[in-house]
């Protein structure tokens, strides 16, 4: 068949263009502008090459924000995979109870960050709030306010109790997909529930899992709302986490120039993680194949 | 090995079954004998697998009891029975090999490691696969791991009794026939009491000592492959069993003549009068075509199988099928059909009825 020769199609692309333009190369392109130029007002720039990612590899603020980061990351996951993986164990397979479950577990994901935020914040309070009230009558010295374990404890419970449901919802999506039959042949075969778990539960849950993992990581990665109303970076810069000390800096100080550099080593530096994680996790499973 | 007694037994899937349709197993007493290997045939959805998940214990059942030899293990659970079940599709444990997808059963059980390596190095063998053992299961294809999860069916010695649930279906033609020879030869060999679910009647025919039919949640006809081809007790066994199934054909009884439509046919016993829906049933085998004796009945098409000709025929509407020789001739002006009295069946309401000495 002869290809008809179109110009107009092109046309058609371009509604995507534009909107791929706008969305996503064109603010990209203006950090990278940024991130390379010095300007002193006037909107009169000057070239200033490597010089701001220099001062922050050299920032001793930006790594410890980084160390925060990743100490939150790895602690929120910790706590997340195996809660979730546990409490999808324990629901019930079908039947009522069963998409009640789903639906209880649902409407913490359909709650918008900054209430989610809001709601911890003064939960906590020690004069108003339950939880906080609660803990100083029985003697707990408990302030997010003031004692940085506490603000710390308070965010990753918060996190935990916001996103360990979509953890919960992936597994137990890979836990319905397996046919009954395996553990019928389980139980002939006289298998503790330890291993049902290990060899036919986990195995079998692998695919989902890894996906909660990289969207977990990415997610608590560029966190900024909810710790950002709940302590606001504080107390002093305890739970200062990378995204909220790049406000700070690109909007509060307005050092758009370190800024930049801060967003595209930041934006690296997640792809990077997330391609490890990615490139690990196939390997495994490759190996186990 | 135990002699295994179902009493009374019966099982329905819903929590309040009224009627008796309401069953997907109807109330069933069988004994199955030590040591004999048994299949269970029948249609998709007859009860076949409900009635194996109740004998290991997968399935408690509504009602009766199960007894391994006396014992009642109604209330007992799949691990305290000891039995050995194989089920339709492959179930491998992805992430072991080879080896320790067999030895699994044995160490779960607590066997020492030497046995255990003997004993996988026997069914390695057996299922051939020996050359395999220290790959990762996820790997394979689906016949490898049907005979990895046939294999672990048959690690264990001592086992009250083997189930297998249509455990052939995945598996090529030829490899079929294999791994029922090795499923024959270590009937014969170790004696466990075995049962064999199968939709396949040549599976099923050569395979067992005896063939349990199953119909619609109820239990047939019990007999020997001779049997259930001779004198099949239910119109489905002669249906199901054998390839063409059986004639049956709307007749009226009077003694030891059938008349069909009008037409006799003549009956090696006498009947008393029927009641019901009442019908003749003639294996093809038992049918021949004739040019001047017999019904009349109309030519439809004549397929050469090889070893003999299949006539699909018309007989007063009903199509009906005959089976000729290779060497017989099959001309156009034959156009009656003829039966063999002796092997001619009288059905009343699809139950076979025994006739007395004409």
């Amino acid at each position: 068949m002869e290809k008809t020769v179109n110009h107009r199609a092109w046309f058609l692309v371009l509604p995507v263009l534009l909107l791929v333009a706008f969305s996503a190369v064109i603010p990209l392109m203006t950090v990278v502008n940024y991130s390379f130029q010095d300007t002193f007002g006037n909107n009169e720039f000057f070239w200033a090459g490597l010089e701001w990612f220099q001062q922050m590899l050299n920032s001793e603020r930006m790594w410890n924000a980084l160390g925060r980061q990743l100490m939150f990351s790895g602690i929120i996951l910790a706590i997340e995979i195996p809660l979730g993986i546990f409490v999808a164990l324990n629901m019930p397979k079908s039947g009522f109870w069963s998409s009640f479950c789903l639906v209880l577990m649902s409407l913490p994901l359909l709650i918008p960050w900054n209430v989610v935020g809001t709601i911890w914040q003064i939960f906590g309070r020690i004069d108003i709030g339950l939880l906080g009230y609660t803990l100083d009558m029985i003697g707990i010295d408990y302030n997010y306010t003031q004692n940085a374990l506490a603000a710390w404890v308070t965010i990753i419970v918060m996190d935990v109790w916001h996103w360990t449901s979509l953890v919960a919802l992936l597994a137990f999506a890979g836990l319905k997909s397996i046919p009954d039959a395996f553990y019928q042949a389980a139980k002939i075969d006289q298998a503790s529930r330890w291993k049902v778990f290990r060899y036919i539960e986990l195995p079998k849950m692998m695919g989902v899992l890894m996906i909660a993992i990289l969207l977990r990581f990415m997610d608590s990665f560029m966190i900024y709302t909810e710790p950002f109303v709940v302590t606001g970076g504080g107390p002093g810069n305890t739970t200062t986490l990378l995204s909220i000390d790049l406000v700070k800096m690109a909007l509060g100080q307005f050092d758009l120039g370190p800024a930049a550099a801060f967003s595209l080593m930041y934006f690296l530096v997640i792809l990077l993680i997330s391609w490890v994680f990615y490139t690990v996790m196939t390997n495994l499973d490759k190996r186990e194949g | 090995m135990a002699k295994i007694t179902l009493d009374n037994l019966a099982h329905s899937y819903l929590p309040n079954p009224r009627s008796e349709d309401d069953f997907a197993l109807k109330e069933l007493n069988h004994d199955w004998d030590d040591g004999a290997a048994y299949a269970l045939l029948g249609s998709s959805g007859c009860g076949k697998s409900t009635l194996l998940n109740i004998i290991s214990g997968l399935l408690q059942p509504s009602q009766g009891r199960i007894l391994f030899d006396g014992k009642d293990v109604t209330h007992a659970k799949t691990a305290e029975r000891n039995i050995a079940q194989v089920f339709q599709f492959p179930v491998v444990y992805d992430t072991m090999t080879v080896h320790d997808n067999l030895a699994f059963p044995l160490r779960n059980r607590g066997r020492d490691e030497t046995y255990v390596a003997e004993r996988v190095q026997e069914i390695a063998r057996m299922i051939g696969m020996e050359d395999m053992l220290h790959k990762k299961a996820r790997g394979l294809t689906a016949d490898s791991k049907q005979k990895i999860s046939l294999g672990r069916g048959m690690v264990r010695k001592d086992v009250n009794a083997l189930l297998f649930d249509e455990p052939l279906t995945v598996i090529d033609p030829h490899m079929k026939w294999e791994l029922r020879t090795q499923l024959k030869k270590l009937h014969h060999d170790f004696g466990h009491t075995m049962i064999y679910v199968t939709h396949d009647q040549t599976e099923a025919l050569t395979f067992a000592d005896k063939v349990v039919v199953m119909y619609d949640g109820r239990v047939v006809q019990i007999g020997t492959p001779e049997e259930l081809f001779e004198r099949p007790e239910h119109t489905f066994v002669g249906y199901f069993i054998g390839s063409p199934g059986m004639n049956v054909i709307p007749a009226r009884i009077d003694g030891n003549k059938a008349y069909v439509n009008g037409s006799h046919v003549e009956l090696a016993q006498g009947y008393k009068p029927l009641d019901g829906k009442v019908e003749i049933g003639v294996r093809p085998e038992y049918a021949k075509l004739s040019m001047s004796e017999g019904l009349p009945v109309k030519v439809r098409r004549v397929e050469d199988v090889g070893r003999h000709k299949i006539i699909r025929a018309e007989l007063f509407g009903i199509d009906i099928n005959i089976i000729a020789g290779e060497d017989e001739r099959v001309s156009a002006d034959m156009n009656r059909v003829t039966f063999d009295a002796t092997h001619v069946n009288v059905y009343a309401n699809d139950w076979r009825v025994k006739g007395e000495a004409a």
